[in-house]
């Protein structure tokens, strides 16, 4: 007789105004496995997990806890069916110590004893052999963790099923081996375990089935140990692709951007840059690596002029004659009108790069509506240009002056790319471009880059996926902590060696 | 000598109402909603506060304790009312907190001048007062004389109304609900994030309208205060725009208190005091109209005094002034 | 998972997003909740015992019917409206003043100023363009104050504003007590009566003030759909963090539209007492500064629709001083309804931007796949 499972969906449907984010779903997980959730971003991973752990409510379908039919209708009934779920957003308060996190929301009768708690959390750590402090307040933690807190919180709740949302996106590859052998412990315990994510790698590694989603559709559910990446891949894309992205060798680099000796400080006086030194080159793309919030984004923002230095010097090579122009001090404006690009920053897209409740000639004018020496704002050029990138990135909108946010985020992308290449940047910054976008937008970006990259431009990119960085990048600026580890020939080095530079200081790449 | 203790009791005195709205602003902040109707709902508190006894006294009732829980009850109501009004308009309706608030401010004046005028009117006398029994509840202390008559820490200690006992005893329960019990810790983590709360099976929206309800009836007793009190308030009486401003300065002390129950005791104190200074310390080549404005500028300096410190843990509530709605995307 | 809770299918309401209601619908809804809140102000008045339907008539009489009573109501919409056009680009830029009650008075302050000591030292034009200067550079400071903190150290500036509000309250019944006390005024502490070369002329019956506030809306308009500065404003108004990215000095930004927005107020105190009351008094701003807010907001920060909002409180101010006298209802009772109005058009902007979809409601829509795999997931930044 087949055994119960522990969670199935059937005919499940949910949709957001016009977008469809699952359309007729089905999907089984066993007790005491481990199931990977496969699919691109923007598939419906995390939307059709969503509806479990109570966030959503499915428009339509049934969900089957234990083989009984449920409504999960909010976060509680989803405690109550003991589906806990970790979010790629932790939801943890800042100001709060882990304890309180852990115990949010529980109804227990009697005293609230803290030292109690305390005592149950440390017995959970144990057991699974993770470590952590209760009494630390979350805003002093790393992101690893922070992640053992949702997962203990869970834990703490009895959770039999618990979900994890991308849990290694923001972990180092070590850190990553670590979370596989808790999981594993996990599972010997007896606990269903649903990992969304879309590396392959890891897939093969800890799962015992896979199940793809695309496009919001159900695919397939396929035996880990039957299946290998090239067959996942074309389930999950639909059709074969070429994994390669391409890298034509730099055309006569030349030094373009030279950074000595960077410090920044933040509002607390902490250094979040310390001591960064490297040369960007013309006609070549430089990436930047390094575990969420090494620096990467005060880096960028330091060399665009938007956050205070407070040693060191960024000195720019004029591209016509031969003349070096100090940045540091200069206002973000003059700085642009040197050349200097910061294209996006999409952990932000509409709180920085974009505003939002304008529409697309709004946001073409956001950097020049300034030119002309009129009181009045020229609209025309602006309306030009919309309409130009509208045509030639194809982005799809009902029209030039529907407000931005309402875009998806591929399109919101393309806007923002299309009006920093529009302004011929002789150095464009690119932080984090693809998150967020399916494969077919993330080449469209790669290929823009690759295109400045052969008109000699300077390209910076912040990226978070080792494999792109990899397949991408000329060289490779690893960050560890605010300082630079290394820099590596994207060519020769390995996975492991990025991986090794990102949490070490002092293990140099290969520098060239 | 005297004179300091005198000017301190009236300094407590004055302080009551502020702690009150403190208080109850505080209570409601924690939630994330920023009610800038306290004023308004003050206004509210004094008028339905006045309005119960002086109808229960006209219709025969004598008795000033019944009178008492009537107008507590009146007040609280009619506050929470405000509030009511408040929360469906922010939570329900997502409207903007700001303007609801000022609106909630417009409308409490509008409300408790209107009916306060108009039951005006129709008294025989023109005017809006309840009796002397009743007066007397609010305004005299609940400590036996002996305990008046210590020297120098009777009066300050034990000279003082029932209210004023109450306001404290607030205070700390306030800050014990906040700081030691998993309710106060759920309502917490719903003003610093309403999806984190929401997430750990908290009931986001339940929570919200019970702290912006209850916190705004809290502010009531504020208004009811200064309707019935003789020393910081009116005394018994309506008197057109009595609130004055009150409100106002109960939302920036909780800025100055940094939403803690605790620190509002004191914080409430040195503002009262402000308020009462001109009678007990006149300084002679300083008008009386601007000496009455100094509460106003001192909340003013201490606004760009607070902005100037930043320390992590004595920010406001992380999501304070922002709707949560949780299938938004 | 044998509780019954369990099998109950949905929840009983949900809301939802909606897009693409048509401008006709929208202002549909819109007076819609107007009429909803006239019928729940109209209650109000039924539990003070009068006939609602009389009461309203006696407004709409008592503030347009007969030339006069229509001239009152001008007078009152002027400064109503002044005061709107001078927050709304404070607020577009997200910045909640709520002091143009004090910029008001600190405008009025200065204008009487001259209007006292100088009005015998200029000829007429001169005296009035002095007096209208000072109102515009006193209400500007009175702005830049708080923005000044707010742009430097982040200073709450709803508080702030409302302190200044007290503040220039205090000043004014200090120069009322004191310095400016008239001496004729047989103890009372009054301001003497403005001398005629003080006070603003009229045309078609009402002080130029119309025309200075019909102006001011257009200007208005036009400084904040074409100006470079309105799309400062709007910008700095969505993110700041956006703002300095695109280059722009949003300390500037703040601190220009601040003093814009108190030079405006302090105008309409030099309208209110050089062409109104003739004096200055503790009413000189007479909550028009809380009103005002009102009427920004309820036009969406649109000057066109200011006029229009500014005029219907006017009339239900101006009325509410003739019920006053017909039916001995207290004059707040303007304040209760334009509040009352104010509270349903701030809940009916929900039904414009949400549905309801209620339990067992067939609701689905055509799917569209356009624009689904792009869709970030988790983004969920409430």
């Amino acid at each position: 007789m087949q055994p119960v499972n522990a969670v199935e969906l059937r005919n499940v449907t949910k949709t957001f105004g016009s977008v469809v984010a699952n359309n007729n779903v089905s999907l089984e997980i066993r007790k005491g496995e481990i199931l990977s959730l496969l699919g691109e971003n923007g598939s419906g991973k995390t939307t059709l997990m969503n509806m479990l752990a109570g966030i959503y409510f499915p428009d339509s379908g049934q969900i089957l806890v234990d083989g009984e039919e449920v409504a999960i209708r909010s976060p509680k009934d989803s405690f109550d069916l003991k589906i806990g779920m970790i979010h790629q957003h932790f939801k943890l308060v800042d100001v709060f110590t882990a304890a309180e996190n852990i115990v949010l929301g529980l109804k227990e009768k009697g005293k609230f004893d803290r030292k109690a708690i305390s005592q149950q959390i440390r017995d959970i750590s144990a057991k699974y052999g993770f470590d952590l402090d209760p009494d630390r307040k979350i805003y002093d933690m790393a992101v690893s963790e922070k992640q053992t807190v949702e997962i203990i919180k869970v834990l703490y709740r009895g959770a039999d099923i618990l979900i994890l949302d991308e849990p290694t996106a923001v972990l180092t590859p070590q850190e990553t081996e670590k979370l596989f052998s808790v999981l594993r412990n996990m599972k010997a315990d007896g606990k269903s375990i649903v990992i969304i994510t879309h590396k392959l790698n890891e897939v093969m590694a800890i799962s015992d089935r896979v199940a793809v989603l695309r496009k919001g559709e159900y695919i397939a559910t396929v035996e880990t140990k039957d299946t290998n990446p090239q067959a996942l891949t074309d389930m999950m894309v639909g059709r074969a692709v070429t994994l390669n992205i391409d890298r034509p060798l730099p055309e006569d680099p030349k030094d373009r951007l030279e950074v000595k000796g960077l410090t920044c400080l933040d509002d607390q006086g902490v250094k979040v840059l310390s001591n960064v030194s490297f040369t960007a080159r013309g006609g070549e793309i430089l990436g930047v690596a390094g575990i969420a919030g090494s620096g990467q984004r005060e880096l960028c923002e330091a060399i665009a002029g938007l956050y205070p230095v407070s040693q060191g010097e960024i000195l720019y090579h004029s591209r016509v004659d031969d003349e070096i122009d100090s940045l540091v001090g200069k206002s973000p404006m003059e700085i642009r009108d040197l050349g200097i690009s910061l294209a996006f920053v999409p952990e932000d897209r509409l709180g920085m790069g974009l505003v939002g409740s304008m529409g697309m000639t709004g946001n073409m004018m956001l950097k020049s509506y300034d030119k002309g020496g009129h009181f009045f704002t020229d609209t025309k050029p602006p309306k030009t240009l919309a309409q130009e990138i509208k045509d030639k990135l194809e982005v799809v909108t009902p029209s030039i002056n529907t407000p931005v946010r309402k875009l998806s985020g591929g399109n919101v992308q393309k806007v923002l790319v299309g009006r920093e290449i529009a302004s011929a940047p002789a150095v464009l910054m690119a932080a984090y471009p693809v998150r967020g976008l399916d494969i077919n937008s993330s080449y469209t970006i790669y290929r823009l880059l690759n295109e400045q990259k052969a008109k000699g431009v300077a390209v910076i990119y912040v990226g978070e996926d080792l494999d792109v960085l990899l397949e991408l990048c000329d060289r490779i600026l690893v960050l560890c902590g605010g300082q630079v580890s290394g820099i590596a020939d994207g060519r020769t080095v390995t996975k492991e060696e990025v991986g090794l530079m990102m949490t070490h200081i002092g293990e140099e790449g290969s520098h060239d | 000598m005297n004179n300091l203790i005198n000017f301190l009791t009236a300094g407590i005195l004055a302080a009551a109402p502020l702690l009150f709205g403190v208080l109850g602003e505080t209570l409601t902040e924690k939630s994330g909603n920023l009610n800038l109707g306290v004023e308004g709902m003050m206004f509210m508190g004094g008028i339905a506060g006045i309005l119960g006894p002086y109808y229960y006294e006209k219709a025969g009732g004598t008795n000033p304790y019944v009178a008492l829980i009537i107008a507590l009850v009146c007040a609280l109501l009619c506050a929470g009312l405000g509030a009511l009004i408040f929360s469906v308009l922010t939570i329900t309706l997502r409207a903007n907190q700001n303007v609801t608030g000022l609106a909630l401010t417009m409308f409490g004046t509008g409300f408790g001048n209107y009916f306060g005028e108009a039951a005006g009117h129709a008294d025989p006398s023109g005017f809006l007062s309840v009796s002397t029994a009743v007066k007397g509840v609010f305004n005299n202390p609940i400590f036996p004389d002996a305990m008046v008559n210590i020297p120098l820490i009777g009066k300050l200690l034990f000279s003082h109304n029932f209210m004023v006992y109450l306001a404290i005893l607030l205070a700390l329960a306030l800050a014990y609900f906040l700081g030691r019990t998993r309710t106060g810790l759920n309502l917490r983590a719903v003003g610093e994030s309403p999806a984190t709360a929401d997430a750990a099976g908290i009931n986001v929206t339940k929570y919200k309208y019970l702290a912006t309800c209850l916190g705004g009836a809290m502010t009531g007793l504020g208004g009811l205060y200064l309707v019935m009190n003789a020393g910081a308030g009116v005394g018994g009486a309506w008197v057109h725009n009595c609130i004055n401003g009150y409100g106002w300065l109960a939302v920036a002390l909780v800025i100055f208190a940094v939403w803690s129950p605790k620190r509002a005791l004191w914080c409430s104190l040195i503002f009262g005091g402000l308020a009462c200074m001109r009678y007990y310390y006149p300084i002679s080549f300083i008008p009386a109209s601007i000496y009455d404005i100094v509460p106003y500028i001192v909340t003013a300096v201490v606004l760009v005094a607070v902005s100037l410190k930043h320390n992590r843990s004595n920010q406001p509530p992380e999501s304070l002034g922002l709707s949560y709605f949780r299938e938004e995307r | 998972m044998t509780e019954k809770h369990h099998i109950q299918k949905e929840p009983l309401v949900r809301m939802a997003k909606r897009e693409g209601l048509s401008q006709g619908k929208k202002w549909a809804i819109r007076l819609g909740a107007i009429v909803l809140a006239l019928a729940v102000g109209s209650l109000f008045i039924a539990v003070l015992g009068h006939n609602p339907i009389a009461v309203y008539r006696d407004i709409l009489s008592g503030s347009l019917g007969g030339a006069s009573a229509r001239r009152a109501t001008i007078r009152v919409a002027i400064p109503l409206l002044g005061a709107a056009l001078a927050i709304a680009p404070a607020f577009k830029m997200k910045f909640w003043n709520i002091g143009a009650e004090g910029q008001i008075m600190m405008g009025g302050i200065a204008a009487t100023y001259f209007a006292l000591f100088w009005y015998d030292k200029l000829p007429k034009p001169a005296l009035l363009l002095v007096m209208a200067v000072a109102s515009i550079v006193a209400g500007g400071i009175w702005g830049l104050i708080p923005a000044f903190f707010k742009a430097r150290w982040g200073t709450n500036e709803t508080l702030f504003t409302l302190m200044l509000n007290y503040i220039a309250l205090g000043i004014e019944s200090y120069l009322q007590n004191g310095p400016w006390k008239d001496p004729k005024g047989t103890g009372f502490p009054i301001i003497a009566m403005f001398d005629q070369n003080a006070r603003l002329p009229k045309v078609f019956g009402v002080h130029i003030g119309w025309i200075i506030v019909l102006a001011l809306t257009i200007g208005m308009f036009v400084y904040m759909k074409y100006s470079k500065h309105g799309y400062e404003i709007a910008v700095v108004g969505e993110s700041q963090r956006t703002a300095r990215y695109a280059g722009m000095n949003v300390a500037k930004i703040i601190m220009r539209t601040m003093a814009l927005s108190g030079a405006i107020a302090g105008l309409m105190g030099f309208l209110v007492v050089s062409g109104a009351d003739y004096t200055l008094n503790t009413g000189t701003s007479g909550g028009v500064g809380f009103t005002a807010i009102i009427v920004a907001w309820l036009a969406q920060l649109n000057p066109f629709a200011m006029v229009l909002i500014a005029g219907l409180l006017a009339v239900l101010t101006k009325g509410s001083n003739t019920i006053q006298t017909n039916f001995k209802i207290p004059a707040s009772a303007a304040d209760v309804l334009s509040s009352i109005i104010l509270f349903f058009m701030l809940g009916c902007e929900f039904f414009i931007n949400y549905r309801l979809i209620f339990r067992g409601s067939k609701h689905n829509q055509v799917p569209t796949t356009a624009g689904t795999q792009e869709k970030k997931e988790g983004e969920d930044h409430e």
